[in-house]
C-alpha cells in the first residue's frame, strides 16, 4: 500500500522518534511575525543561544501594522512590538521585510508569493493560519512561541503525528461561488472540531481546477475545522504559480525540483478518514454565529431551535444574542456597516479581481465604511498594474496599504462595538473584529455586492 | 510556570462554554506586549467575559460568582473543567500564559484543540482529557457544591472527581509526563540532541 502525501512529507523530516514520546520533526522554513515571536527571541538570549538556522527563518511584521499610513504606528504597544522584532532579527541575523517596504505582507500571502513556501517543505510559524502554505503541497502548521522558541534553538519541534483525512470536492462550482464558500461549506459540515487531530489533504476534481490562489484560501481555512495542516498535492497549477518567484529555485535546479515534487502526492493510500463533497451542493455562503462552523447558504435562514438539545439550544441562543440575529431569520437584505476585504485568508490578487467584477460601473453604498486591504505589497503593485484600483476608484472605494487590517483588532481597523460587519477574513469569534463587532464571514464576491447594496447580498443576484 | 508535577487535588471553577477559542481566553489587544510578566496575563484572562467595556465585572460569569472568585491558590481553583473542543482558534500561546498566569495548573475537558494543547503543556498547565460523561458529571458535582475536590494524579495518569470518588485514566505520553514531573522542558531537550539534527541534515535529501 502505498503513502499519503502527508507521511511523504512527515517522514522524511523525521530525526527521531521518541520512545512513547512525540516525534522530533526537522524544520524547513519558520516565518516569524512580531507577536508570537518576542518571548521566543528572549527565551534565547535567556540561554544565551543563536538561532541555529537563520537563513532558515523569515521574518515580517503585520499583525500591529496600520493600514492608512505605514510613516508610523501611533499604538505604542504596537509600534514597540514591530520595532522589537526588527531589532530582534538584526541581533540574530534573521532576514526581516520591514513594514512599509515593497517586500513586507501578510505572512500566509507573502510565502508563497515569493517562492519561500515550496513542495515537500515543513513549514511552522506562530499563527494558526501556518495551514494556508499547505496549498504548495508542503506540511505547514501553526505553533505556540514556545515551540518558535524551539524551532530557533534547535530547527525541530517535538510533535505526536497527526491521523491523516482526505476531503474531496468532485464536480463543477456553480456560478458566483468560489473557494472560501466551499471552505465555509467544509467547516459548517465538520464543524469547528471535526478535523482536531487530524491533517486534512483536499483532492478531487473541484480541487484540481482551483487556482492557486483558490487553494490558499482553503488551505488557510484548515484550522477551523480544528485540522493541524490542509494540504494539496502539487500539480501544474502550482509549478506554474512557483516558476519565476523570487526564492523559487531556478534553471537546473527548477527542472530538479519540479521532478522531485511530481511525487509529491498520495499513491494509493489508505487514510484515516475519507469524506467526499459535490461541489454542486454548494452556494455562496455567509455564517451568522461566533465560530466559522456557524454558516448557511445565503439564501437559507439561520436555524430554529426546535429539535435541537438543551445544551445545543443553548449554545445557539448566546450567539445570536450577540450577533442580533433570530432563529429562523433570513440573513439576506441584513443591513451591513463594515465590508472587509483582505486578510490572509483572501488578500491575494484574485480576491481583488472578483470583488472588482461586481463592483465595476456601480457605486459603493453611503452606509457602509468599506476596507479593502491588499495581502502584500506585491498584490498591491499588481492591482494598480491591472488597473483595477481605477475600477475600484470608480466606485467609491480605497485601496488601502498591506496589512492583516480589520482580521483581527490589533491595529487601527476595529470594527466599533455593535456594528455588523461581511467579511472575507477567517474568524467571527466574538470581538474578534473589535470589542463587540459582529462578523458576517463570506467570500470576496458576497463582500463585493453587500457592499454595493449596503445589505447582505447574493452577488448572483445583483 | 515552571513546577514539578505530581499530585493535584483542587476545587475547580466551572467553565462549561463548547468551543472556548483562544480569542475569548486572550482578547487580540493583549498579545501587541512583548513582555512575559505572568501577572499581566493573568489579569487578562478571560477578560472580556469577566468585566463590561466600562471594567465592571460581570456578575453573571462564572468568575465573578463568589463561590468560584477567589483567585487560585494551593488547593483552591487550580482546576478549570472546561467545554468541550477547548482552546480553538488562534495559536497564540498568550492563551496558555493567561491561564498558567492566573494560578491553574490542569484544564480538564472532553477535548481540546491541538494547538493549544501543546501550547498549555509547554506552559506546564496540564491538559487532562475526560470521557463526556465524566466532564458533565464534573460539572453537575460542581453544580451542586462548588467545594466539590478533584485530585489529578500525574504519576498514575488518573483523575478523581472526590464528590462521587469516580475515577478516569488519562492520556500522556512517557516524555511528556518525564517532562512534567522533573519541570524539564522541551527546548533544553532539543539543545541536548543537536548532534542527531545535525546528521539529519546531512543525509537530508532536499529534491
Amino acid at each position: 500500500m502505498g503513502k499519503t502525501l502527508f507521511d511523504k512529507i512527515w517522514d522524511s523530516h523525521v530525526v527521531q522518534v521518541i520512545p512513547d514520546g512525540p516525534t522530533q520533526l526537522y524544520i524547513d522554513r519558520l516565518y516569524a511575525h512580531e507577536v508570537t515571536s518576542p518571548q521566543a527571541f528572549d527565551t534565547l538570549r535567556d540561554k544565551g543561544i543563536k538561532v541555529f538556522r537563520p537563513e532558515q527563518v523569515v521574518a515580517m511584521p503585520d499583525h500591529n501594522t496600520p493600514s492608512d499610513q505605514q510613516e508610523v504606528i501611533n499604538d505604542p504597544i504596537g509600534r514597540k512590538q514591530v520595532e522589537t522584532l526588527a531589532r530582534n532579527c538584526a541581533e540574530f541575523g534573521i532576514r526581516h521585510f520591514a513594514m512599509g517596504t515593497k517586500d513586507n505582507g501578510i505572512i500566509h500571502v507573502v510565502g508563497p508569493e515569493k517562492g519561500l513556501s515550496l513542495p515537500g517543505m515543513t513549514i511552522v510559524c506562530g499563527d494558526s493560519h501556518t495551514s494556508t502554505h499547505g496549498a504548495v503541497g508542503a506540511l505547514a502548521m501553526g505553533i505556540g512561541t514556545s515551540e518558535v522558541a524551539e524551532v530557533l534553538a534547535s530547527q525541530c519541534i517535538l510533535q505526536s503525528k497527526p491521523k491523516t483525512m482526505r476531503i474531496n470536492i468532485e464536480g463543477e462550482l456553480q456560478k458566483g461561488v468560489v473557494a472560501k464558500d466551499i471552505a465555509l461549506y467544509i467547516m459548517a459540515k465538520m464543524t469547528t472540531s471535526g478535523a482536531t487531530g487530524y491533517a486534512v489533504e483536499y483532492a478531487g476534481s473541484t480541487i484540481r481546477n482551483l487556482s492557486m490562489e483558490g487553494r490558499l484560501t482553503l488551505s488557510n481555512l484548515s484550522i477551523e475545522m480544528g485540522s493541524r495542516a490542509g494540504i494539496i498535492a502539487p500539480d501544474e497549477t502550482t509549478f506554474a504559480y512557483l516558476k519565476g518567484r523570487e526564492y523559487a529555485p531556478k534553471g537546473a535546479e527548477w527542472d530538479k525540483a519540479v521532478a522531485f515534487w511530481r511525487t509529491l502526492k498520495s499513491d494509493d493510500a489508505v487514510f484515516d478518514k475519507e469524506i467526499t463533497y459535490r461541489a454542486e451542493d454548494i452556494k455562496p455562503r455567509i455564517t451568522y454565529g461566533t465560530n466559522p462552523g456557524a454558516g448557511i447558504a445565503i439564501d437559507e435562514t439561520v436555524p430554529v431551535l426546535d429539535g435541537m438539545s438543551e445544551a445545543e439550544k443553548a449554545q445557539l441562543t448566546v450567539q445570536l444574542n450577540y450577533m442580533q440575529f433570530k432563529p429562523g431569520q433570513k440573513l439576506e437584505g441584513t443591513p451591513v456597516d463594515y465590508c472587509f476585504l483582505g486578510a490572509c485568508t483572501n488578500g491575494r490578487i484574485e480576491d481583488f479581481r472578483a470583488f472588482a467584477s461586481v463592483v465595476k460601473g456601480k457605486k459603493k453604498s453611503p452606509n457602509v465604511v468599506a476596507w479593502l486591504v491588499p495581502g502584500s505589497w506585491l498584490v498591491r503593485q499588481q492591482i494598480i498594474d491591472e488597473g483595477i484600483d481605477k475600477i475600484l476608484e470608480e466606485a467609491g472605494f480605497e485601496l488601502r496599504l498591506p496589512s492583516c487590517s480589520s482580521c483581527l483588532a490589533m491595529n487601527p481597523d476595529k470594527v466599533p462595538a455593535g456594528k455588523l460587519a461581511i467579511s472575507t477574513s477567517n474568524r467571527n469569534f466574538v470581538g474578534r473584529q473589535g470589542p463587540g463587532a459582529r462578523t458576517v464571514l463570506a467570500s470576496p464576491l458576497v463582500v463585493a455586492a453587500s457592499a454595493i447594496s449596503g445589505v447582505i447580498t447574493d452577488p448572483r443576484k445583483l | 510556570m515552571k513546577q514539578k508535577f505530581n499530585i493535584i487535588k483542587s476545587t475547580c471553577i466551572p467553565v462549561a462554554i463548547d468551543n472556548c477559542n483562544t480569542d475569548l481566553i486572550i482578547p487580540a489587544r493583549y498579545l501587541a506586549s512583548t513582555t512575559r510578566d505572568p501577572k499581566f496575563f493573568g489579569d487578562a484572562f478571560m477578560h472580556d467575559l469577566r468585566y463590561d467595556a466600562d471594567g465592571k465585572p460581570v456578575a453573571g460569569f462564572v468568575m465573578n460568582q463568589p463561590e468560584f472568585s477567589e483567585a487560585p491558590h494551593e488547593g483552591c481553583h487550580e482546576i478549570i473543567v472546561g467545554g468541550q473542543n477547548w482552546g480553538s482558534g488562534s495559536s497564540r500561546e498568550h492563551a496558555a500564559w493567561a491561564i498558567a498566569g492566573y494560578g491553574i495548573r490542569v484544564v480538564i475537558s472532553s477535548s481540546f484543540a491541538d494547538i493549544h494543547r501543546n501550547n498549555l503543556l509547554n506552559c506546564f498547565v496540564l491538559p487532562v482529557v475526560v470521557s463526556r460523561e465524566f466532564q458533565q458529571e464534573l460539572f453537575d458535582s460542581i453544580a451542586k457544591n462548588p467545594q466539590t475536590i478533584v485530585t489529578v494524579d500525574v504519576p498514575n495518569q488518573t483523575v478523581t472527581n472526590e464528590a462521587t470518588g469516580h475515577s478516569e485514566k488519562f492520556e500522556i505520553n512517557s516524555y511528556k509526563k518525564h517532562c512534567l514531573v522533573n519541570a524539564l522542558d522541551d527546548i533544553d531537550y532539543l539543545l541536548s540532541v543537536q548532534d542527531k539534527t545535525e546528521a539529519f541534515e546531512k543525509t537530508a535529501k532536499k529534491w
